[in-house]
């Protein structure tokens, strides 16, 4: 059965919110009720057939064909299956997903994966602020699943993140890792200014010593853990990189000890 | 007793009876295999019977680095006990003092079981709140800090119902250094069936017993049947020419292992010939009516 397919007719006039295009919003709907789901969120807002050309049926395997900053909330909600979107998405895409894959050609905008529960979120280009980052008044971001940037992340990735683990392969802005409670986010790269402040818990594991880390991190050698050759592996086998991060004996910094102490950078050492 | 007979070893025509236990099985990693292998003997020792240890447990098999979570060398330990309660206590208490305390190493789940039993979840309040939970690829982990670094040591591993205990072959031969040489090649045979342990020592025992016996409190006692120095002046199972006799006893993961370790073990006995080991093979039951599990020695001759 082919992939139900939603082509993108012309760049919306107004943002999107495309929380409804999920396969279990979708299930049991005929094409003409899909065309008629509001989507959009002006005065007078768009429906889906007024922006995309709906093909295909199987709801499980969902596809965009052309993507837009204006894409809001893609994906939010994804309980199963899998969606694609061949091109750019707008703030929180993959808001509280909990299951399926969800994979995004482009880049994102802010709140990518914020909230997620469990599943696999993949952006191919660039993310925004607050990479699986919480939400205003919300007390933690990501609660699990793996959401991988194979590009650059901007500020706050990974804020108050609480478990799952998020990867960013081209390096990130400032305060990545801030208000972290646990979980794991790594970053191949360069990282920018206060990596991990504030940090309570949790694992921030970079291929190259940090670099304008907080006061408050302590140096903590270079300890001899089977932890870094299991997530080396881990890493590889789910092909998010292709030669081990950590390596051996990796460097150790603990804190952030302006809150409990309690988390970890790790990184490969320079000279290995 | 009717006798067959292979290469010139007399096989008789009688069977094992083993019982249904519940079992797990451990990975063990450290930097090399000696220490780990150290880690797991620490852990499998005083484990050869559930009738006086708790437990019964032995090393199945080495692993090369490439077939361990965390690569490094390191090797599966399998555990029987006759109840879950059992084998969760005997888990922990020996992976707290024998896995924990060993240099280098780290635990990981060895088996895929219908029930869980915890492992690091029991271990982890040795790190005093400095222990660090991981979730990914599916699998809990915990992270304890120790002197040397760190202990990586899994959530849970899995627990089976399906394992059977108490397989076993018995090799009666002219002399000691005869049956122990039977012995110690059908033991070499049968460390290379997955998913089959031999807990006693070097995998071999020389005090088989019967049920119950003559003193009270005794659940078992000795096997005068096949005692040698008893052969004129009891009920003997032994026939003139025998004067030395040595058991291998079986636990498998399934029914299917112990067999197929079994059928192993007689392989590599009669191979030998009765001139370097066993004049005659047999194996000990009792009577067919206290275990689930029959293992009639002409069913797995080669």
């Amino acid at each position: 059965m082919k992939a139900l397919t939603f082509s993108l007719l012309a760049q919306p006039d107004e943002r999107l919110d495309l929380s409804c295009l999920t396969p279990a919003a979708l299930a049991g709907l005929a094409d003409v009720q899909i065309a008629k789901l509001r989507i959009g969120t002006s005065r007078n807002p768009a429906l889906v057939g007024d922006v995309f050309r709906i093909t295909g049926k199987d709801v499980n395997n969902i596809v965009f064909e052309g993507g837009s900053s204006r894409f809001d909330k893609l994906g939010a909600g994804l309980s199963a299956g899998a969606v694609r979107v061949m091109g750019d998405v707008g703030n929180q895409a993959g808001r509280r997903l909990s299951g399926g894959t969800l994979y995004v050609d482009g880049s994102a905008g802010t709140h990518a994966g914020s909230g997620m529960i469990n599943g696999r979120l993949e952006i191919k280009g660039n993310a925004g602020d607050y990479l699986g980052g919480s939400l205003a008044g919300e007390t933690s971001g990501m609660e699990g699943g793996l959401l991988i940037v194979r590009g650059k992340a901007a500020d706050y990735a990974g804020d108050r993140l609480r478990r799952g683990t998020i990867a960013i392969l081209k390096g990130c802005g400032n305060y990545a890792g801030y208000r972290m409670i646990a979980g794991t986010l790594v970053i191949t790269g360069r990282t920018g200014a206060m990596t991990g402040y504030l940090m309570k818990r949790g694992s921030l594991l970079l291929d190259r010593p940090p670099e304008n880390l907080s006061p408050t991190f302590m140096p903590c050698g270079e300890p001899d853990i089977a932890f870094s050759h299991l997530f080396d592996r881990f890493l590889m086998d789910e092909k998010i990189i292709d030669k081990p991060l950590l390596g051996p004996k990796p460097g150790k910094y603990g804190g952030d000890t302006a809150v409990s102490g309690k988390g970890e950078v790790l990184f490969r050492q320079r000279y290995r | 007793m009717q006798q067959l007979s292979r290469n010139g070893v007399l096989i008789d025509d009688t069977f094992a009876e083993a019982f249904g236990m519940r079992a797990t099985a451990i990975i063990i990693t450290a930097p090399t295999l000696k220490w780990a292998r150290q880690a797991a003997i620490t852990m499998t020792g005083y484990a050869t019977s559930v009738i006086g240890c708790g437990c019964e447990a032995a090393i199945d098999v080495d692993l090369p680095a490439s077939k361990t979570p965390d690569g490094r060398p390191g090797c599966r330990v399998m555990i029987f006990a006759m109840g879950t309660d059992d084998l969760q206590k005997q888990l922990k208490s020996r992976l707290g003092q024998c896995v924990l305390t060993s240099p280098g190493s780290a635990c990981f789940a060895g088996l895929e079981g219908t029930a869980p039993l915890d492992l690091g979840n029991s271990l982890r309040y040795f790190g005093d709140g400095w222990q660090i939970s991981k979730k990914f690829g599916g699998k809990h982990y915990w992270r304890v800090p120790v002197m040397d670094g760190e202990f990586l040591c899994e959530a849970t591993t899995g627990l089976t119902k399906l394992a059977v205990g108490g397989g076993n072959l018995l090799f009666l031969a002219a002399d000691n250094a005869k049956a122990l040489n039977a012995a110690e090649y059908a033991v070499a045979a049968i460390e290379k069936v997955a998913g089959a342990i031999m807990p006693f020592p070097g995998g071999i025992v020389r005090s088989g017993s019967k049920v119950g016996g003559k003193y009270k409190g005794m659940m078992a006692s000795t096997n005068d049947a096949f005692a040698p120095t008893l052969r004129g002046v009891v009920d003997s199972a032994l026939t003139p020419g025998v004067n030395a006799v040595l058991e291998i006893v079986i636990d498998g993961e399934t029914s299917d292992a112990v067999a197929a370790a079994m059928r192993a073990g007689l392989k590599a006995a009669i191979d030998l010939g009765p001139a370097k080991g066993a004049l005659r093979i047999s194996a000990g039951n009792y009577g067919g009516k206290l275990g689930k599990f029959h293992y009639h020695l002409k069913d797995l001759l080669p």
